[in-house]
């Protein structure tokens, strides 16, 4: 129905631009169709305007396409506002010194505003802005506007630029798809072209080629069809891959401190997402000082958030430590209870400190923005949180193998009475891993702060899949959280669009209930006496 | 071939618990219905609402106590049970609308004719029969309790690892719950009910009679844990909670006695589910939230778990400081003080009130009798879990 609507538009279109040099109006008279408070008419005019050539045409359809072209329905003359609330002669684009009191606004309809948009894209085809004409060349080809044919011939040859070049080219090919009186031959290499493309957008072009198309050309429209169908799937795949990998990477960034809170010292912690939650506040403390004191600093916050977040989040979790789970050890659920309750506590407190709606917290210059792989859409932020959960996974192996910290630490989780006899302060040992565990959190909440509301909620959304990320990987192996986090952030991905996204998790929720009937300590599993402790 | 059983595990204190719960079952509906508004000694509606809440509550955290202070297992899913009791009592409630729904549709509920719904789901079919809705109540969180007890305790996943794995189920079904096509009205849930076996659940009578239904579901609750734990069943529980292996190793099937335990503490969970949807006259998904469980063990600490009497009178203190925290000034300050008591109840009072003044009693009784008969030979002390 669309597609009849814009073919209707190509013809009206077509009928204008015949119609307007043979009247040779002025570019006044043809203002005057504006005047006339009927849509049709309009249309008439917006098409007569497009193709006048007249410097000032360009702003006319803007300012109808804002709602900032009038008319005087004494003098059937037209005017712009301008965006300083200025009064433009429409015809002369020179400022009017005495407008007429009652201007009426010229109206349009959803139908003008898609006539508006393909107009204004062959008038910005020749653009000095690059990137304003790869934008109409991209309007053009969705609107496959045969008007646009001479503007994009010139276009094209004048054009530097290879991507625009190439988006030129596929427009032009779409408007020649669509233009009943082409040879075959140009039909079939633009199908060539257009199939190149390979998206979305070139496969309901093919897909819907006019009734009047040539055999040959429908055929090849249809093999290019079945193609771009096979490189869709196959993008699709890949793009599902990226999402899963980035979810994968979110989650292994919550879970990792928690496996080594749960995994390697047996302490389930409720609160968590608490201490990611503080790290996320922190940042945008951090954030809003910065904005006050320092604004040139903006694009360093996150990196001076980092430290902090580890800092506080740590500090707070040896208070902890010392304060309630130091009496509990040997009593698991108990420790959950408690921490439990610290977790209401803590999310209350800062509600109460920073209420309870969410904070703006934003990304530095270097972290927003995208580019485009294919056909898949890469945004830095997610990039950016890739990255750098690797390379705290990477510093956290580190630390557990190459430090003294470390090495003392696998001493008291593989044999506490035994490291305690051969001099390690085993509580001081506790303390600092917890200390380490939540501090790593709140390295989390800096990055989640990037991508998720900050708000006293943030943390409890991620503990019960964090949770399942430790217990499916295998607790006390923190490659095991890695291949967890990434397994269940990927088959997630692939799952929600058979499932939707609820229904995708209850299923993933399902399949790790199952799963640990199989294997019930996990993916890669501690083996030997250490177990059963 | 009761009465031995039942006797045997009425001792003191159970009896005058028991004595309270009927006893209020008859005085506060007597009180709300037969003493006028002006007397001080009148119980309004609301009130006998309110607290047929807390009885609710009660019942679930009888459940609760039931696996947790006898058999060691944490469940932080029994909100689940308990709300899939209330949606089974929701459905036939929702059933007797009739046409007096805002669609005035004579089978569908409101939501499905909002949905657009032709026909009533196979689920919901027999709802309108009060019989098989019961039946439901019961089957529902029995069967899904049974299937996922089943696997779970065959593969002998246990303490945390289980607390985790319930939480993750009632995260789960909270998650399906919330979603219109899985046909129980979505995250509004079932409401704007109308009667209850024909009499109007908004009517002072019917509150006053289920209030009273609720103190007799959880007299019998209670007496079914009492003669449960008191029973030779009890002692193998007990023996479960303190050394699983031992246990398993003197040649009891650990898991048959988890499962049937388990089983039956569900639908405890959903009759009390059911008793408590007509009169708080909603359920949503929002019953199946996970802090919603922790909360109900929390109750279940505060009272002293491995008491039974415990669980209910932390039910209803934790519940009643509740109301009266989140109604007033304070509201903000809630989870602080719900908060505080997870930490306090677990670092201070590990045994609950009613565990405290058990143990001191009985400590003192030991003493008393030490200095009469010289010295007894103690029971060794409760190994940990």
């Amino acid at each position: 129905m669309l597609c009849d609507r814009l073919v209707a538009c190509v013809l009206l279109f077509g009928l204008c631009f015949a119609a307007a040099p043979g009247n040779a109006q002025t570019f006044e008279d043809t203002l005057r169709k504006f005047s006339a408070d009927s849509f049709s008419e309009t249309e008439a005019g917006i098409g007569a305007v497009a193709a006048s050539g007249n410097p000032n045409a360009a702003a006319v359809i803007e300012a109808l396409q804002d709602a900032r072209l009038f008319y005087d329905p004494a003098s059937k003359r037209a005017f712009i506002k301008d965006t300083g609330g200025r009064i433009l002669d429409a015809a002369t684009g020179k400022a009017e010194a005495a407008p007429p009191a009652d201007l009426t606004t010229v109206r349009i309809n959803n139908r003008l505003r898609r006539v508006i948009e393909a107009a204004l894209g062959g008038m910005t085809l020749l653009s000095s802005d690059a990137g304003k004409r790869y934008e109409a060349a991209q309007a053009v080809f969705k609107s496959r506007d045969a008007n646009a044919l001479p503007a994009l011939q010139t276009a094209i040859g004048k054009e530097t630029d290879a991507k625009v070049k190439r988006a030129l080219q596929e427009a032009r090919a779409a408007v020649l798809l669509y233009k009943p009186d082409v040879s075959e031959v140009e039909k079939l290499e633009a199908v060539g072209t257009v199939k190149a493309r390979g998206d979305q957008e070139a496969l309901s072009l093919l897909s819907s080629l006019p009734a009047d198309t040539p055999q040959a050309v429908a055929r090849a429209a249809k093999d290019a069809v079945g193609s771009i169908e096979n490189q869709l799937v196959m993008w699709t795949a890949v793009q599902n891959t990226w999402y899963g990998l980035s979810l994968g990477s979110v989650l292994l960034l919550a879970a990792i401190g928690l496996a080594i809170t749960f995994g390697v010292m047996g302490v389930i912690n409720m609160a968590h997402g608490e201490m990611v939650m503080l790290g996320a506040y922190t940042t945008f403390v951090v954030q809003e000082t910065i904005r006050v004191n320092n604004p040139a600093l903006f694009d360093y916050s996150l990196l001076i958030a980092v430290p902090l977040a580890f800092l506080v989040s740590g500090a707070v979790g040896i208070l902890i430590e010392r304060g309630i789970i130091r009496f509990l050890y040997g009593r698991p659920l108990e420790t959950l209870l408690a921490t439990w309750g610290l977790s209401l506590i803590l999310q209350q407190a800062v509600r109460t400190i920073f209420g309870p709606t969410n904070r703006e917290v934003g990304n530095p210059s270097w972290m927003s923005g995208a580019f485009e792989i294919g056909q898949i859409n890469v945004t830095y932020n997610r990039l950016w949180i890739i990255v750098f959960t690797l390379a705290v996974f990477a510093a956290l192996l580190a630390l557990l193998r190459f430090t003294r910290l470390g090495l003392e630490m696998r001493a008291v989780t593989q044999n506490r009475p035994m490291a305690a006899a051969m001099g390690i302060r085993t509580s001081r040992i506790d303390a600092l891993t917890f200390g380490l565990g939540s501090g790593i959190a709140g390295i989390a909440g800096v990055a989640l702060s990037q991508i998720d509301n900050v708000s006293p909620n943030l943390g409890q959304g991620y503990i019960i899949d964090s949770f399942m990320v430790v217990v499916f990987g295998g607790v006390g192996n923190l490659w095991g959280t890695l291949v967890g986090a990434f397994a269940l952030g990927v088959a997630n991905k692939f799952l929600e669009p058979f499932a939707g996204a609820v229904l995708g998790k209850i299923a993933i929720l399902v399949l790790i209930i199952l799963f640990i009937q199989k294997r019930p300590r996990g993916l890669f599993a501690l083996k030997g006496r250490a177990v059963e402790t | 071939m009761i009465a031995g059983p039942l006797l045997r595990s009425l001792d003191r204190g159970a009896t005058i618990f028991l004595a309270i719960v009927i006893a209020a079952a008859i005085l506060v509906p007597a009180l709300n219905l037969l003493v006028p508004a002006s007397s001080p000694l009148h119980v309004p509606t609301y009130l006998v609402s309110l607290f047929g809440k807390y009885v609710c509550f009660a019942l679930l955290a009888l459940s609760i106590d039931l696996i947790w202070g006898y058999c060691g297992i944490l469940s932080l899913g029994h909100g689940a049970f308990f709300a899939l009791g209330g949606y089974a009592m929701g459905m036939y409630l929702m059933r007797q609308i009739g046409t007096r729904g805002v669609y005035a549709h004579p089978i569908l509920p409101d939501f499905m004719v909002f949905l657009n719904w032709k026909e009533l789901p196979l689920y919901w079919y027999f709802f309108e029969w009060f019989a098989y809705a019961a039946l439901m109540i019961l089957l529902v969180p029995g069967a899904l309790a049974f299937v996922f007890g089943w696997f779970a305790f065959r593969s002998r996943v246990t303490g945390v690892y289980l607390s985790i794995i319930t939480q993750a189920m009632t995260f789960a079904l909270m998650l399906g719950f919330f979603r219109n096509n899985f046909g129980f009205g979505g995250n509004n849930g079932l409401t704007d009910f109308k009667d209850i076996f024909g009499f109007n659940v908004q009517s002072d009578a019917t509150r006053a009679a289920l209030f009273a239904s609720s103190c007799v579901a959880l007299a019998l609750g209670f007496i079914i844990c009492r003669m449960l734990v008191t029973s030779k069943f009890g002692k193998v529980l007990v023996a479960i909670r303190d050394a699983e292996a031992r246990t398993r190793f003197l040649g009891y099937r650990v898991e048959s006695y988890k499962l049937f335990v388990f089983t039956l503490s569900a639908c405890m969970a959903g009759v009390a589910g059911a008793i408590y949807v007509p009169q708080v006259g909603i359920i949503n998904p929002s019953e199946f939230a996970p802090a919603n469980s922790i909360e109900a063990v929390i109750w279940v600490a505060v009272g002293g778990r491995g008491t039974l009497t415990g669980a209910v009178l932390g039910a209803i203190l934790v519940n009643y400081a509740k109301t009266t925290f989140t109604t007033g000034l304070l509201a903000p300050y809630w989870l602080f003080v719900l908060g505080g008591l997870f930490v306090a109840v677990t670092l201070l009072l590990p045994r609950g009130i009613v565990g405290t003044i058990e143990h001191w009693w009985r400590t003192r009784r030991e003493y008393a009798a030490l200095r009469r008969n010289g010295p007894v030979r103690r029971p060794a002390a409760r190994p940990a879990e």
